[in-house]
């Protein structure tokens, strides 16, 4: 720590950060524009100007850009200097010669960093009267909005777009006053992390095209902490809500897994919320015709009362019953679909070879020593080995980290030649086109490949020779493959780059590997699992981490439930006769001839979904499950962090969350579980009590009865607008808000003020601060961990030491391996509009594939 | 004495005065223009919607009494889906008005709005809307800000310079 006096009171601050950093952490006022905490310093806007002195008697200072300033001992600044001050309002009058007279029908009017410090600097009547600068606009796609006009050029697209996510469609062009930032010409942005524009531009250049077709501001959005379900990883997300639709999706910051950014499966996915595919009431089929002769067309609307007895009358009749579950419904719907059903008759509802490949990774986190990192902790993996995993489609923010990873190099060389590493422009010119190693053996060609140092595109019982090989050089003592050693594959010499890519990880300090379900191959699993124990044992700090495809894959396979292929024999066998469906769709899990056969034989078919497919038409009872945005649960990710979203807003008629709908039959047919599932904190406890492994599940999240000052933490803004209106088409008697028992969040404007802990934070909001920099002020320092964060855990702790190697078996790898897409692959972020512009022409692919 | 005598002429000389009463509802009084009383709806010189759909209104509103929903026709103008006053809830502060960034808003002087029903006291825009610019004759929002809409393009409005050629190198 080093003392700096700022107007002539000392100051605390840590060394390696540059003025304008320590002035935000400390909590100053100072406007900025180019630097951002994720993209450094560059000095480009003039914007952070301060004062600097030489010692407490010098009287005259000197201006200085305090971005481009480190902090060091005895350092004396002025923020609040008459000259500085007029320096600023200077710079934002000269930036706003050119902006458009726009803000009201501009979308990031009332979150604009430019409005915030345009107010901060005090600059508020145009002096100027000359014409502004105008510039014809691009079509970038379906996700965003181009308007060049409102450009202050800090440059901070270009340098997220090329510099942090590897695009190369976007860049900067012309001359002095004259430069414009698009592309080359029309057409969509290429790269998948395109959407994290809207919040990276500090003005309204790339705004939201999905939220500009039912546009809200930011102050009337009902907003709660949530978690994208769109894949694996579990990237924090704050979702948006008005008039009883979801209108966007905006990253919440969560230092281990997603920091800043979001992918665009992710931003732009909700939109499947809204779908005319939703399931909005219960249906009922009646009467069901016998097993066998096929199923009658469409069920009819039935009312909550009527279902539930049905559903008991089902229920009570039944010889036996199958539930499954869902990787992508929450662990208390499963939960209590296993309870409600028996621990026996519960199926987890992951395809099959996926629920042997997700059983062995977990058995491999519960048993190898080397930990399963988070994506921070990949972000500073020095040397990476990627098998068989296409991760910038199957977990698009892991491939950002691994990309982040590759820079290491650079910012080894530019820490040995003594430069500050938040000087982006210094390192980025040390470090040159240095990257840590990164080497990726996949199936095809990934868009991560341009940061590799070596790329391997082999079939996938290739990638496991290769894989095995490397294990063999680190240590002789791992048995070889059964079969078909090779000595080249695809014109790679195995053994050169075996020999190569084992060296550079024996190099490295903190190795990586990387690897997935995405070969649908358990060699390839475990000959990750092989290297990675082969690099502990030679004392490394090994990290392994694998990519899974939904984001409650390991929630559902945690609880144990049996396979499909089970289920389907216990139907075959004529066992059970009725099937309970959680929020899954069976055609993508299986092949089509033993679904149609499975619920073909089913007597009843209860579906339990919020939207319909193919398995939900054939269901005898449908009833309207909640999604993400309206209901609570608890996902866990890759890593086996469990994190809670919460409910956006009260869904119309009967929608409910799954684990409700299961309550509400349970109560039905008078269940003998004891105590019920009224609320989200009595299932957890009942979780907690009963597996063990779920213990700490209780201390995730604050319990619904966790108040600040006595109060909840609301979900609207202070500035909410159309209270006493919103319904008044209906009716004029407004009624008390919705009361919420699973979570401290109310859905009102009224609550606690004051920051609540990381997980219930539901805005970026400060005074003064109405985009979404106002992160700044929720960070303990900026760029660093939340005030009041409470790091998450990962229910499997690294127990570690007792593995043994694997022995790999190559004739049970498929010989072909899926191929997948960020937009496509996914089932639900699929229905979004948006989307489906992006989605490459896949309609007559098995489905199973595209999983 | 004296002061009881006074104000007994006090009082007396006030049958002289001239009555300031009106017999409402026989006769009127003439409301000054910026009265602020029944809210409106107004179209800018070209006959168009004015009003935006910025929410700025909405959020003025110390008692929240307007609801709107923003959409856009096929040329990027920006207009209300819907536009939704209640009456029984508004105070006539004029805040409203004041945040209206566009002049679309504007408080008449029309106070007769009574209604036995709260229901009928809920406004739509068709019910708001009138069919000039009502106390601001002349000002178009569209023609000052750099949007382009269906009739301006991009350069065409009031305060800007036709676009830039990115590849010209001229200084």
């Amino acid at each position: 720590m080093v003392t700096i006096f700022i107007d002539n009171k000392p100051h605390q601050v840590k060394p390696d950060q540059n003025l304008l950093q320590a002035c935000l952490s400390l909590g100053f006022d100072l406007p900025y524009f180019c630097w951002h905490p994720a993209l450094h310093a560059v000095g480009a806007c003039r914007q952070c100007a301060v004062k600097q002195y030489k010692d407490d008697k010098d009287a005259k200072g000197r201006i200085i850009m305090s971005c481009m300033t480190p902090v060091s001992e005895g350092l004396r600044i002025s923020v609040d200097d008459p000259e500085a001050r007029a320096f600023r309002k200077g710079i934002v009058e000269q930036l706003m010669l050119n902006h458009p007279h726009d803000c009201p029908v501009c979308d990031e009017g009332g979150e604009c960093h430019l409005q915030d410090m345009t107010v901060m600097t005090g600059h508020n009547y145009r002096r100027s009267r000359f014409r502004k600068r105008t510039h014809q606009n691009q079509d970038l796609g379906p996700f965003l909005n181009h308007e060049m006009n409102r450009c202050i050029q800090c440059y901070r697209c270009v340098r997220f777009y090329r510099g942090v996510a590897g695009g190369r469609d976007l860049n900067v062009f012309g001359a002095h006053d004259h430069v414009y930032f698009g592309r080359h010409a029309d057409g969509p942005l290429e790269s998948e992390f395109s959407g994290n524009l809207i919040e990276i531009c500090p003005t309204g250049v790339f705004t939201d095209k999905t939220l500009k077709e039912h546009y809200t501001r930011k102050w009337d959005l009902q907003t709660a902490p949530s978690i994208c379900v769109h894949c694996g990883v579990g990237c924090n997300t704050i979702a948006g809500e008005r008039y009883g639709s979801l209108r966007r999706i905006m990253n919440r910051y969560n230092r281990d897994i997603n920091g800043y950014f979001l992918c665009d499966r992710g931003r732009f996915g909700y939109e499947f919320v809204n779908s005319h595919k939703r399931i909005r009431t219960p249906l009922v089929k009646s009467p069901s015709p016998p097993a066998g002769e096929g199923r009658g067309e469409g069920g009819k609307p039935a009312d909550r009362e009527t279902v539930l007895t049905h559903i008991a009358d089902i229920l009570s009749k039944a010889k036996g019953v199958i539930a499954i579950g869902s990787p992508r419904a929450s662990l208390e719907s499963n939960f209590a679909l296993r309870t409600l059903a028996g621990e026996n008759s519960f199926f987890s509802g992951i395809g099959n070879e996926e629920q042997s490949l997700v059983s062995l990774i977990i058995d491999i986190q519960k048993n190898s020593p080397a930990s399963s990192p988070s994506l921070r902790e990949i972000q500073a993996a020095d040397a990476v080995l990627i098998l068989g995993e296409d991760l910038p489609n199957t977990a698009p923010l892991m491939a950002l980290a691994v990309r982040q990873a590759s820079r290491n190099k650079q910012f080894e060389i530019a820490a040995a030649m003594k430069l500050p590493l938040w000087d982006d422009n210094a390192v980025r010119n040390a470090g040159q086109s240095a990257k840590s190693p990164v080497y990726i053996i996949s199936p095809a060609e990934t868009r991560l490949d341009d940061v590799a140092a070596k790329t391997a595109h082999v079939p996938i019982q290739d990638i496991v020779r290769l894989a095995s090989a490397i294990s063999q050089k680190l240590d002789p003592n791992i048995p070889p493959l059964s079969s078909g050693e090779r000595t080249e594959v695809r014109g790679q010499d195995v053994d050169a780059l075996a020999k190569e890519i084992a060296t550079v990880l024996m190099n490295a300090k903190h190795p990586l590997i990387v690897s997935g379900t995405g070969c649908q191959s358990t060699g390839v699993v475990q000959t990750a699992a092989n290297i990675a124990r082969a690099l502990q044992l030679k004392g490394k700090a090994v990290q392994l981490a694998f990519a899974v495809h939904e984001c409650n894959t390991l929630g559902a396979a945690l609880l144990g439930g049996r396979t499909l292929d089970e289920a389907f024999t216990v139907m075959q066998d004529g066992l059970a006769d009725t099937v309970i469906i959680l929020e899954n769709d069976l055609y993508r899990r299986a092949d089509e001839a033993s679904v149609e056969q499975f619920l073909g034989r089913a007597k009843n078919i209860i579906v339990l979904d919020h939207i319909m497919h193919r398995t939900a038409d054939q269901a005898d009872v449908v009833l309207p499950a909640a999604t993400f945005a309206e209901s609570s649960g608890t996902l866990i990710n890759y890593e086996t962090r469990p994190q809670r979203y919460n409910e956006v807003f009260v869904p119309r008629g009967d929608i409910q969350a799954g684990w409700k709908w299961i309550n509400a039959i349970m109560m039905a047919t008078q269940h003998p579980a004891p105590g019920g599932f009224a609320t989200l904190d009595d299932i957890i406890r009942k979780m907690s009590r009963e597996l063990p492994l779920f213990a700490e599940l209780a201390d995730l999240v604050p319990p619904a009865g966790f108040r600040i000052a006595g109060q909840k933490v609301p979900r609207q803004s202070h500035r909410y607008s159309g209270r006493t209106s919103m319904i008044a088409d209906r009716t004029v008697h407004e009624p008390k808000p919705a009361y919420d028992a699973d979570s401290p969040l109310a859905f009102s404007m009224e609550g606690s003020e004051q920051q609540p802990p990381a997980p219930l934070i539901s805005r970026y909001w400060s005074p003064g601060w109405n985009s979404v920099q106002a992160l700044n002020r929720f960070q303990q320092e900026v760029g660093g961990d939340l005030r009041k964060e409470s790091t998450g855990t990962r229910l499997i702790k690294m127990i570690g030491g007792q593995s043994e190697y694997f022995r790999i078996d190559l004739s049970e790898d498929p010989a072909e391996s899926p191929q997948y897409f960020i937009f496509g692959s996914e089932e639900l972020s699929n229905l979004s509009p948006a989307l489906g512009k992006r989605r490459p022409m896949d309609d007559q692919q098995d489905p199973r594939m595209t999983m | 004495m004296f002061s009881i005598l006074r104000s007994i002429l006090t009082v007396f000389m006030t049958m002289f005065r001239k009555r300031i009463t009106v017999q409402y509802p026989e006769e009127r009084s003439t409301l000054a223009p910026r009265w602020r009383g029944r809210i409106i709806l107004s179209r800018d010189p070209d006959g168009r919607e004015r009003c935006v759909a910025c929410h700025l209104c909405a959020v003025a509103c110390p008692v929240d009494c307007i609801s709107l929903q923003a959409t856009e026709d096929q040329m990027g103008r920006r207009y209300p889906e819907f536009f939704r006053i209640n009456f029984s809830r508004c105070i006539f502060c004029g805040y409203c008005e004041e945040a209206c960034p566009t002049c679309a808003i504007q408080l008449t002087p029309d106070f007769e709005m009574g209604e036995y029903l709260r229901t009928n006291l809920v406004y739509e825009k068709e019910d708001l809307l009138i069919s000039g610019p009502g106390k601001y004759p002349g000002y178009n929002y569209y023609r000052e800000a750099g949007l382009e809409i269906g009739g301006k393009a991009k350069g065409e409005g009031s305060q800007d310079e036709p676009p830039v050629d990115v590849k010209s190198l001229l200084p």
